[in-house]
């Protein structure tokens, strides 16, 4: 596996990932120690002061999602871990999982120190069967070890931590979905507010955290909030993951700092594109987050700098395309996904983009006309700001953003040009 | 909690099927772990699947009758998420992933051969029951695209030979 960082992609030596050994022995559980040996308050300005936000897709500050949880006087509070990684193009949270499961648990762990809860899940995506054995494994040693239970450490600390396997629904990962989902229903999203800080799972205060995220929590303790808050982009700092994939020569999972430009990504590190072909376009954040051309290269990966650049950091997933990619297609499968992983719940979602899929099929098959463009641009309009949870928005945004930059390919395809 | 007791082995589909004692107890735990019943319906499901390779009514039912859950609201969860399956399935799963990272890396020509060789489209079962073939969003390994999983077995970099040759080793 390909990495620069050594970070959230540490411990990468030892033979089998789950040993707690190996992960002790490389300095794991350290920060654990040092967090319980500080007031819950202490740690949470910690994780405040490191400016971490949340590497699920929003970017939410952590530090302040901690303490809405934390204040609020409600018991019991939960934690729960976003595992549920299906944005398409993103696998870190799965390496992270494979290759240090302890890593996450000890993350989650001090995290539920710093909010006051006592109990956590892990919602993980029930593709991913490997990350489940090692995780169990590494669970029920961390059990053993006194990371986990009445009396954590002896310092009288208490956490009960059990995993979830997802059964392939997308939606799952948007965290309101995720929640009804481990209560035993569909996953559809449920109304914001109130917000699961205040009433989550079981009703109760509740921290939904991605997996990266919590996997970053060890380190800031380790190194301290102020020094975390000087890795990578001022006004976004640390630590990030990349999983990139497509027409690069070297494909995979990168440890970087946050603000390191797209160009950087492809051309350094991941080798530039393969058979020394042209960059077509990228996706930067998964295919939730709009494309761009090759000229947006210099932006440098953060959640204010892509926005400016009209798109989004997403999860992080860089998805690269070569000259001879037909974008077209690329924008019909996209919108298939969509049409796939709508929850159905509300009216524009649901049927609008079943109608931009079949546009984009028709135009696809060349059964298009020209006014099949202008249509498609209209569904899309007729769905943004009308949708009730955040997938119905994007599908409509990213379909807009393919057909915008790569307008001469759907004309060519509807013969107008 | 509440509890339940089956006596015997009552029967779980047309074909008779006795309630296992050990799906019994696994249930039974799942339930106990759980503070309210309804947490573990997945579970349950996950449970039953695993146990007969596929949810029958006569199982939704079953898993419904012990939790509690009426059978209309076990169906409609359960037939939300892509990876319950409701019908029988083949002797060996197969899941090609075709969302975007694989679909430009070829995962097309894959498709193809699955038809062409097998006469397999997607979601659908070979009429010897030899394989059945689910079509795939993401499933996480895009660095090794076009991949899939056969069964639980994952494979990556896959090319027409070595789609051929790996399926040529499950019976
Ligand atoms: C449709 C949809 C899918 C999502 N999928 C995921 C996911 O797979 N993993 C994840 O961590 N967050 C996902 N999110 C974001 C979560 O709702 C939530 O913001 C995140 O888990 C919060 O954790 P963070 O603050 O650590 O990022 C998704 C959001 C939406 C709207
Ligand atoms: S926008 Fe789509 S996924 Fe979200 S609630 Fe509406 S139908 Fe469900
Ligand atoms: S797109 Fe196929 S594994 Fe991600």
């Amino acid at each position: 596996m390909n990495s620069a960082g050594n970070v959230l992609l540490r411990n990468t030596r030892c033979q089998d990932p789950a040993c707690i050994d190996d992960y002790i022995r490389e300095g794991g559980y350290r920060s654990l120690r040092k967090a319980l040996s500080a007031e819950p308050g202490q740690v949470l300005d910690e994780v405040k002061k490191s400016g971490l936000r949340g590497r699920g897709g929003a970017g939410f500050p952590t530090g302040m999602k901690w303490s809405f949880a934390a204040a609020d006087p409600q018991m019991p509070k939960y934690l729960l871990c976003n595992a549920d990684e299906g944005e398409p193009g993103t696998f870190k949270d799965r390496v992270i999982i494979e290759r240090n499961p302890h890593l996450l648990i000890e993350g989650m762990v001090i995290s539920a120190y710093a909010i006051g809860a006592a109990s956590g899940h892990i919602y993980l995506r029930g593709e991913y069967a490997k990350a489940r054995d090692g995780l169990l494994q590494a669970i029920k040693a961390a059990y053993e070890k006194d990371f986990l239970g009445d009396d954590i450490l002896g310092k009288g600390a208490r956490f009960h931590l059990r995993l979830h396997l997802g059964a392939g629904a997308y939606i799952c990962g948007e965290e309101t979905a995720l929640i009804e989902s481990l209560e035993g229903r569909r996953g559809h999203p449920r109304i914001k507010p109130p917000f699961p800080v205040n009433e989550g799972f079981s009703s109760k205060p509740t921290v939904v955290n991605n997996v990266e995220t919590l996997a970053n929590i060890p380190y800031i303790i380790e190194i301290g909030g102020d020094a975390y808050a000087k890795i990578g982009s001022p006004e976004c700092p640390g630590l990030k993951l990349f999983s990139v994939s497509g027409h690069v020569n070297k494909p995979g999972v990168y440890e970087l700092p946050m603000g390191v430009t797209l160009q950087e990504i492809i051309y350094t590190h991941c080798g530039g594109i393969r058979d020394g072909r042209k960059l077509k376009g990228v996706i930067p954040g998964g295919i939730s987050t709009p494309v761009l051309l090759p000229d947006k290269i210099d932006c440098p990966m953060d959640f204010f700098h892509l926005q400016k650049a009209g798109s989004m950091l997403g999860s992080g997933a860089v998805i690269v395309f070569d000259e001879t990619v037909d974008m077209v297609k690329v924008c019909l499968r996209t919108a298939e996904f969509f049409e796939h992983e709508s929850c159905g719940k509300c009216v524009p979602c649901r049927e609008g983009i079943g109608w931009m899929r079949a546009i984009l099929d028709r135009i696809n098959r060349r059964d298009g006309c020209e006014a099949d463009i202008a249509l498609l641009a209209e569904v899309s309009r007729n769905i943004k700001g009308k949708t009730f949870c955040p997938l119905g928005e994007s599908a409509a945004t990213v379909v807009q953003g393919f057909v915008e930059h790569f307008m001469p390919e759907f004309e060519e395809k509807v013969g107008s040009r | 909690m509440r509890e339940i007791s089956i006596t015997g082995g009552e029967p779980l589909t047309r074909k008779k099927t006795a309630l296992s004692n050990k799906i019994l107890r696994e249930l039974n735990d799942l339930k106990r772990k759980y503070d309210n019943e309804r947490f573990s319906l997945l579970p349950a499901l996950y449970l039953f699947q695993r146990e007969y390779g596929w949810l029958s009514a006569e199982a939704l039912e079953k898993v419904g009758e012990i939790l509690g859950v009426p059978k209309t609201t076990v169906k409609s969860v359960s037939t939300f998420y892509a990876m319950f399956r409701h019908k029988p399935m083949g002797r060996h799963l197969i899941q090609l992933c075709t969302n975007v990272s694989c679909m430009i890396m070829g995962c097309e020509r894959l498709t193809d051969i699955l038809k062409t060789r097998y006469g397999l489209g997607p979601n659908a079962t070979t009429h010897d029951g030899r394989f059945s073939f689910l079509v795939m969003e993401c499933i996480g390994v895009c660095d090794i695209a076009p991949a899939m999983v056969v069964d639980t077995d994952l494979y990556g970099n896959l090319t027409e030979d070595s789609l051929i040759g790996i399926l040529e080793r499950y019976e």
